[in-house]
């Protein structure tokens, strides 16, 4: 408890600032005036409301329960209805059913409303197992455990749902908050409590919060047996996170409350053993509830251009029966009164020749549903199966499980699956989505001696695909790339090296450094030692970070405001010079004495600390040591540091900024480590100067500080520099490569600095070098007009640059930052902003808000009007999660908010490639393909009702058996086209992975364009032509088989129906190209289980067979002239489309097509197939094989340009040695 | 859209997934069939293929079609039209009220044998422009009544031919009620040729549809009579004219079996035909034609089938030679990387 208490004053004392703790103002009585008791909200707090109380509980409870469920139980029915029948299509077939019970109806009743009930109901069986689980997730919410006071000051555990406003509630750490509270008290006396708020907004550092000074000394259980009197006004709930306006009235005075009381929903305590609260606002009324948008329902591009096909063919239906109708009307007028074998007129409105008007009109109703097959009833439903069917292969696919987090992949919603197939820009997080968070000490340089033997991951790689690529180079190109691959070869040495080692050290988190000179105190055996040794201190001393003990182990953790300076301190401690204490005033530090190998503890007082900001970009330290001695120890940028040196200071200069430039170039993060001795008398001088400005209130007070601190930091003394690695997720420079290679476009939105995020546009190969940076940046205008004019200026110089660019292979990188950004989303910047970004090879946006982050998916979203795909893993995320096309959240990771809110879930950002590339494409294609089938089948079945009406009279006859009409799109022809799309594929998973530019026809859209459409639909037309006519000649009059016999309408529509199911399944398995057992089963059992029908329909009593009895028995199969016509059609109705194929093959085959011809000979031919592999994703202008690409051209100029004899020698001397180079690696 | 303050749809939940512990059971289970690598056959279209299974067809298709032509021109068949002629002269201007209004509708045609023709030969009555499959038509009838005694009363789908003075009728509906009631007899060199009734109806349909102990009542018993009249006396599976005129044809224009001629006719012999012209088409100027026919094993006589076998089989035969052509002068070998479409615009699509 001492301990503890120590703690808590440290943690008040005015040196220790997280820079974004506001010191709490301090907590006055409101002055008498100002207080206002307007305020919509009054709570009583810490009523214990017994069964009988004499206080009236709050009008304003809310229960603390809360429901995302769709439905409840009363409201499923409807409201499920009401969303089924929200589709035009299924309007349709619901009017088509009520008016199929009337007289006017040409089917039975129950072939409309079956179909559509089996449809309906499977759709909202789906929805009632996913709201089910919604409603088991809340339940598990609302039944965690909360203290709540229940009087006496005791505390007892209730469920979370009933929690009330008022209640007072404890709080212990690492728990989450069940609802919005007021902070009373927490276990430190000055009533502070850190909270993660990573829930809310996505950030990972702790935020303090404050108690008022009224309340903080109510830190024990018992004290809330008196705590009664206080009541909190404030304002109604809302949706600002930040705001807060209210009062509270406590032991008769009045106390303003500001937002630093307020703890949130759904944030976390941490660092801190237990607060207590007031509940102010609970369940629905809590801000993160109120935060909570219902993620927007999002369709596919396909989907939405099915509907305008949808909406095409009810034009037709509706002409079609239009058509029908005003010939039926004229018949009816005209003729009927004539057919006297139809007894006509009677009372029946339908046939009456007086008033055909009225017939006409009464038909139409019969008309739309007789045509109604034009309009496949069952493809939403086909779709919405085929698409959970897809969705679980992608939550299966072991290629994108996650063995760390043991996370597999998520389709979250299924609606979405072939959308990924089309993705044109991709927009990602940075921080938890390409990097780790993870901050890794790799190198250092250390008095102008590079130490830290470990390749980057980004050497790594680079070195092993330069390698790997240059195996299978072309032979004329043999010469050049042998030239060049003396220097890579050369770096896959060393870097095997390092490769070696990997495996076998043991990983510090933190710390990959690794250097025998340095470690274990051999530093001190270096030349410069006591430069090292500054080196190490400031490593250990500069820094606000604070330590924590595990209790248990005793193991040291640090609680570091970055990532940057964790690692430091863990590379410090490493080295032997391990942080372990830190008081008001001083830094406790053990260290190895290296000739003794004692461990010293040192104190260095901490005398003052200028703090790191954005502007500054550096930080310094001014301690004592125990010798007395004052230092000034600094780390910062390497240009601001290299500005500030003395002139004996840089000693070091020159080998340290090349080690810099190399660490840059590996991808590293750099600082510059630099010290300054100062004087007892100066320093004292300056401080007081300093501590003055620092009392004073003036205005100018910042501008003061800031001059002095410059003053002071000044006349360095340079020690050397550190090579962090912001550790990359794995494989991210090579999925980013591979996305490059299939045609994406990347724009990283980071909240990061620009040095930062351009550092890592490096490493993961968004940028490389040649490539022409534009950044776009604000200078200090005075309006906002200037700033934006500058704006426009400098898009306006970019685009020009761009244009005017010859060279095909010049890249453009596009750099901009947040504040920028504001003005240019604004809608007179924002098209010219958006312009050049498209030109340009990679976008990287710094600094943005969570909202800018929407705003720029929504601009490139609205902007190009191409599918945009956002990534990322953070509360920060969700607003471009939720605007992009496609969300895709990172998961496995803490913090489900990104995830909660996006379409598909992946552990890694590697997996995006395989989601995009192979389950997208396949995805795309199946679903395009699927959609056209069903077109081309209803079409096809639904015109030959049509051309049979022309024969009836247009009375509304079918010469098909309802039955028929059932099975037509439920049984027979169904199964096959699922399977279509939900197995198909054109290419294997690992071909779309090499050959990544195939993924450009989902971009295209190749398979679903209008051309494509109306090619199928066509082919539907051609279809029903060719079946009824053929069908209907054939049929006519003549007797159809030696015994003499003629047809009925009965033996006609059986064999009609039967060439169709034929055709159609013929169909799809020339569309096919992937048949495992599955297809055949489901194409050869549709066409037998419609034969199997047949029989046993037909062998059922007259009564329930009527005309179908016997039809194929008796009648069909003894009659030759059936089979062959049957065999005709199937023939003549698939010509077309095969004859169009084999010409497509011939002529202008697609690239799949050719892949798959590759893959049939590649075992003859496998050079070919690595070249095209190659050259198939040479197009990309960022990436890795890109940034390769890019040096092998410079190389190839520089042999061009100067073709002088020393080129030509290192020609020959490469030429003539091939071996030697070959073997090397 | 609120995105400076991060929404959470559903923060809690995700939270409390956080905290829960994890499972190994996450980790999909392998199988060919979820890693979508089932075997799988994946023909590929070559040349070789095209023109193979173009050969296929034709090669196929031709046969039959010539052998489909050859069956059809063995058909003999005497079609002879004869609404018109069987209208006196005096009438002609008004058919309609003659075919009402006549007794005597005795006519005779004289009917000439062209080619040999072997029994059995059929003998059809084809009607024009009658629309049996007229919708209000087709469902007129009761398959209930027809099949069982007992179901007399089943007629309400038979409207408006379902009952006569209050008392069903059987067999109800218009179809019935319109049946066919020209008849005809034949006769060659004065002696008559017997036509055999017998057989001319579906044997399902006499054994299954139309009942043994179902007798026809009150049929044409209305006041206003449509065509063929009963012997209630023979039950209906009997009645085999009326079985096969309840078979609704497919088309306005259709055929159905009247008989059969059981002996062979000769070349050049000349039938006479007694018949009496009952069935009014006239209203709505319906040809009547009666229609000798023999049959092959394909049916009747329909060219159709063959041309249509020939054509496609010879389109396939074109195909065949036009591939091969192409394949000899413009070959694409297979797989040939530079029709890929990086190939083909070079530092186009990608770019662009």
């Amino acid at each position: 408890m001492a301990r503890r208490k120590l703690m808590a004053r440290l943690r008040r004392s005015n040196w220790y600032t997280f820079s974004h703790i506001h010191r709490a103002d301090h907590h006055q009585p409101a002055q008498e005036d100002n207080i206002d008791f307007g305020y919509p909200r009054t709570i009583y707090c810490n009523q214990i409301y017994e069964s009988h109380s004499h206080h009236k509980r709050p009008s304003i409870s809310c229960a603390n329960d809360i429901s995302t469920t769709k439905y409840t139980v009363a409201t499923f029915l409807p409201r499920a209805l009401y969303e089924q029948f929200n589709r035009v299509a299924n309007i349709y077939f619901l009017i088509a059913a009520v008016l199929s019970t009337t007289p006017y109806g040409p089917f039975s009743p129950f072939s409309a409303i079956a179909p559509l009930a089996f449809v309906v109901g499977l759709s909202m069986t789906k929805e009632l197992v996913e709201d089910w689980r919604r409603f088991l997730q809340d339940r598990k919410v609302n039944m965690r455990d909360a203290d709540v006071h229940i009087g006496g000051g005791f505390f007892g555990i209730k469920p979370w749902k009933d929690v009330m406003v008022g209640d007072v509630i404890k709080v212990q750490k690492d728990q989450f908050f069940p609802a919005d509270l007021l902070l009373l008290s927490s276990v430190y006396d000055d009533g502070m409590c850190y909270v993660e708020t990573m829930n809310l907004d996505g950030e990972t550092n702790l935020k303090a919060k404050r108690a008022l000074e009224a309340t903080m000394g109510l830190v024990e259980d018992g004290y809330f047996t008196d705590f009664k009197d206080a009541i909190i006004r404030c304002e109604e709930s809302n949706s600002s996170l930040y705001t807060f306006v209210g009062n509270i009235e406590y032991d008769g005075k009045l106390y303003n409350l500001d937002p630093n009381q307020i703890l949130l929903r759904d944030s976390k305590l941490r660092n801190t053993e237990y607060v207590y609260g007031v509940v102010i606002y609970t369940g629905h009324e809590t801000k993160v509830m109120q935060n909570s948008t219902k993620s927007p329902s999002k369709r596919s591009r396909i989907e939405k251009q099915m509907d305008k096909v949808i909406y095409i063919l009810f034009t037709l239906l509706v002409l079609v029966s239009a058509v029908s109708s005003i010939r039926f009307g004229y018949m009816t007028k005209s003729y009927i009164p004539d057919w006297w074998y139809l007894k006509t007129p009677d009372k029946d409105h339908l046939y009456d020749p007086d008033h055909p008007v009225t017939s006409a009109v009464y038909h139409l109703i019969t008309a739309l549903i007789l045509y109604g097959y034009l309009i496949p009833i069952s493809l939403y439903i086909s779709i919405e199966l085929v698409k959970v069917l897809q969705a679980s292969f992608i939550n299966k696919d072991m290629n994108m499980y996650d063995c760390q987090t043991q996370t597999p992949a998520q389709a979250r919603t299924s609606n979405l699956n072939e959308e990924l197939g089309q993705v044109d820009t991709i927009l990602s997080d940075k921080t938890g989505t390409l990097t780790c968070n993870q901050m890794d000490f790799l190198k250092c340089s250390i008095a102008g001696i590079a130490y830290g033997t470990r390749a980057s991951e980004v050497e790594l790689a680079a070195s092993k695909k330069m390698a790997k690529d240059l195996d299978g180079q072309e032979p004329d190109f043999m010469s050049l790339k042998n030239s060049k691959s003396n220097e890579v070869e050369l770096e896959c040495v060393i870097t095997s090296n390092g490769n070696e080692n990997y495996e076998t050290a043991a990983p510090i988190k933190g710390f990959s450094f690794e250097d025998i000179r340095l470690m274990n105190g051999n530093w001190s055996k270096e030349k410069n030692a006591d430069i090292h040794l500054l080196f190490f201190r400031i490593l250990a001393v500069c820094h606000t970070a604070i330590p924590e003990v595990n209790e248990e182990t005793g193991a040291l953790t640090y609680e570091a405001e970055s990532p940057d300076e964790g690692s430091f301190l863990v590379a410090a401690r490493e080295f032997g010079f391990e942080y372990f204490k830190r008081t008001q005033a001083s830094i406790f530090v053990r260290e190895m004495e290296p000739s003794t190998g004692e461990t010293i503890e040192r104190e260095f007082k901490l005398l003052n600390l200028l703090d790191f900001t954005s502007k500054r970009k550096r930080m310094s330290v001014i301690v004592r040591d125990e010798e007395g001695r004052i230092f000034l120890l600094c780390k910062g940028a390497d240009t601001i540091i290299f500005d500030r040196l003395s002139e004996e200071g840089r000693m070091f200069e020159e080998s340290t900024t090349k080690h810099l430039h190399d660490y840059g170039d590996a991808g590293l993060r750099t600082l510059v480590f630099a010290y300054r001795k100062l004087e007892e008398a100066d320093f004292k001088a300056w401080n007081d100067e300093f501590m003055k400005a620092k009392n004073n209130m003036s205005n100018n007070r910042d501008e003061t500080l800031e001059r002095l601190s410059d003053e002071m930091e000044k006349n360095l003394i340079l020690v050397g520099a550190t090579a962090v690695e912001d550790k990359l997720q794995q494989g991210v420079p090579k999925c980013i490569d591979r996305l490059a290679q299939a045609g994406l476009k990347i724009w990283v939105l980071t909240g990061d600095k620009m040095e930062t995020a351009i550092n890592i546009g490096f490493s993961c190969s968004l940028l490389r070098q040649g490539m022409q940076q534009i950044c776009i940046t604000t200078t200090d205008y005075d309006t906002v007009q200037g700033i934006k004019s500058d704006i426009m200026m400098q898009i306006a110089n970019g685009t020009k640059m761009i244009n005017a660019e010859k060279d095909p292979h010049a890249a453009f990188a596009l750099i901009i930052d947040g504040k920028t950004l504001t003005y240019a989303l604004e809608d007179e910047v924002k098209h010219q902003f958006l312009h050049l970004a498209v030109l340009c090879a990679s976008v990287i946006c710094c600094r943005v808000s969570p909202k800018q982050k929407a705003l720029v998916t929504r601009l490139v979203k609205e902007g190009t009007g191409k599918t945009t795909l956002a990534i990322g893993d953070g509360a920060n995320d969700v607003g471009m999660i939720q605007e992009a096309d496609i969300g895709v959240g990172i998961s496995g990771v803490e913090g489900m908010q990104a995830v909660m809110s996006s379409d598909f879930a992946i552990a890694q950002f590697r997996f995006l490639e395989r989601l995009l590339v192979v389950h997208g494409h396949w995805c795309y294609k199946r679903i395009a393909q699927m959609i056209c089938y069903f077109f081309y089948k209803n079409i096809a079945f639904g015109l030959t009702i049509f051309y049979y009406e022309a024969c009836t009279g247009f009375s509304g006859s079918s010469i098909y058996d309802d039955w028929y009409m059932i099975l037509y799109n439920v049984a027979v022809t169904s199964l096959p086209v699922i399977s279509l799309g939900v197995f198909e594929q054109d290419v294997s998973s690992e071909i779309c992975l090499q050959f990544p530019a195939l993924y450009q026809q989902g971009p295209q859209n190749l398979f679903f364009g209008w051309y494509r459409i109306i090619g199928w639909m066509c082919n539907g037309v051609y279809a029903s032509l060719t079946i009824f006519f053929l069908n209907i000649i054939a049929f006519t009059y003549d007797p159809f088989r030696s015994d003499g016999q003629t047809t009925d309408m009965s033996i006609v529509g059986a064999g009609m129906f039967t060439t169709i199911v034929c055709a159609v399944n013929v169909q799809i398995a020339l569309a096919l190209s992937h048949f495992t057992w599955i297809q055949h089963i489901l194409i050869l059992g549709s066409i037998k289980v419609w034969f199997i029908f047949l029989i046993i329909y037909g062998s059922m009593p007259p009564e329930y067979s009527h005309s179908v009895f016997h039809v194929f028995v008796d009648a069909l199969a003894p009659s030759p002239i059936f089979w062959i016509i049957g065999t005709l059609v199937v023939v003549a109705c698939n010509f077309p489309y095969f004859v169009h194929m084999a010409f497509q093959r011939s002529f202008r085959p697609m690239d799949h097509h050719v892949i798959q011809e590759m893959m049939y000979y590649k075992k003859h031919d496998r050079p070919m197939w690595k070249r095209e592999r190659r050259k198939g994703r040479k197009q990309a202008k960022f990436g890795f094989t890109a940034r390769v690409d890019a040096k092998i051209r410079q190389l190839k100029n520089k042999l061009q340009r100067k073709p002088s004899n020393l080129a030509l020698r290192s020609l020959e001397h490469v030429c003539a040695v091939p071996s030697v180079t070959k073997s090397i690696p | 859209m609120n995105s400076d303050a991060p929404s959470s749809s559903s923060g809690p939940a995700g939270s409390a997934d956080s905290t829960a512990p994890r499972r190994n059971s996450k980790r999909p289970k392998y199988s060919k069939f979820t890693q979508q690598e089932l075997p799988a056959c994946k023909p590929i279209l070559t040349p070789g293929w095209v023109i193979a299974s173009f050969l296929l067809v034709s090669v196929i298709f031709i046969p039959i079609g010539v052998v489909s032509l050859l069956a059809s021109k063995d058909v003999v068949e005497i079609i002879d039209r004869y609404d018109y002629e069987c209208i006196p002269q005096e009438s002609r201007n008004d058919k309609v009220k003659y075919i009402q209004n006549s007794t005597d509708n005795d006519c005779t045609r004289r009917l000439t044998v062209k080619k040999d023709m072997d029994h059995p030969i059929y003998v059809y009555y084809q009607l024009d422009n009658f629309y049996q499959n007229h919708r209000r038509y087709v469902k007129s009838r009761s398959d209930q009544q027809l099949k069982d005694k007992k179901d007399k009363n089943e007629i309400s789908s038979c409207k408006p031919e379902d009952d006569a003075n209050g008392k069903p009728i059987v067999p109800c509906g218009l179809i019935a009620w319109s049946m066919f009631n020209d008849t005809y007899s034949f006769s060659r060199s004065n002696q008559s040729l017997k036509i055999n009734k017998k057989g001319i109806s579906w044997k399902s349909d006499r054994e299954h549809k139309f009942g043994k102990d179902v007798f026809p009542e009150n049929f044409q018993n209305g006041s206003y009579i449509g065509g063929a009249k009963l012997d209630s006396s023979i039950p209906l599976s009997k009645q085999e004219d009326l079985i096969v005129w309840m078979r609704t044809a497919a088309l306005p224009t259709f055929r159905k079996l009247y008989g059969k001629i059981e002996v062979d006719l000769k070349k050049g012999e000349v039938i006479d035909v007694l018949l009496k012209n009952n069935y009014n088409t006239y209203s709505f100027n319906g040809k009547k034609k009666l229609v000798l026919s023999t049959t092959s094993w394909l049916g009747g006589k329909n060219n159709f089938i063959g041309i249509a076998y020939l054509t496609v089989g010879g389109l396939c035969f074109l195909l065949v030679m036009a591939f091969s052509v192409i394949y000899v002068v413009k070959p694409r070998r297979l797989g040939d990387p530079s029709y890929l479409s990086w190939n083909m615009n070079p530092g186009g699509r990608l770019t662009s």
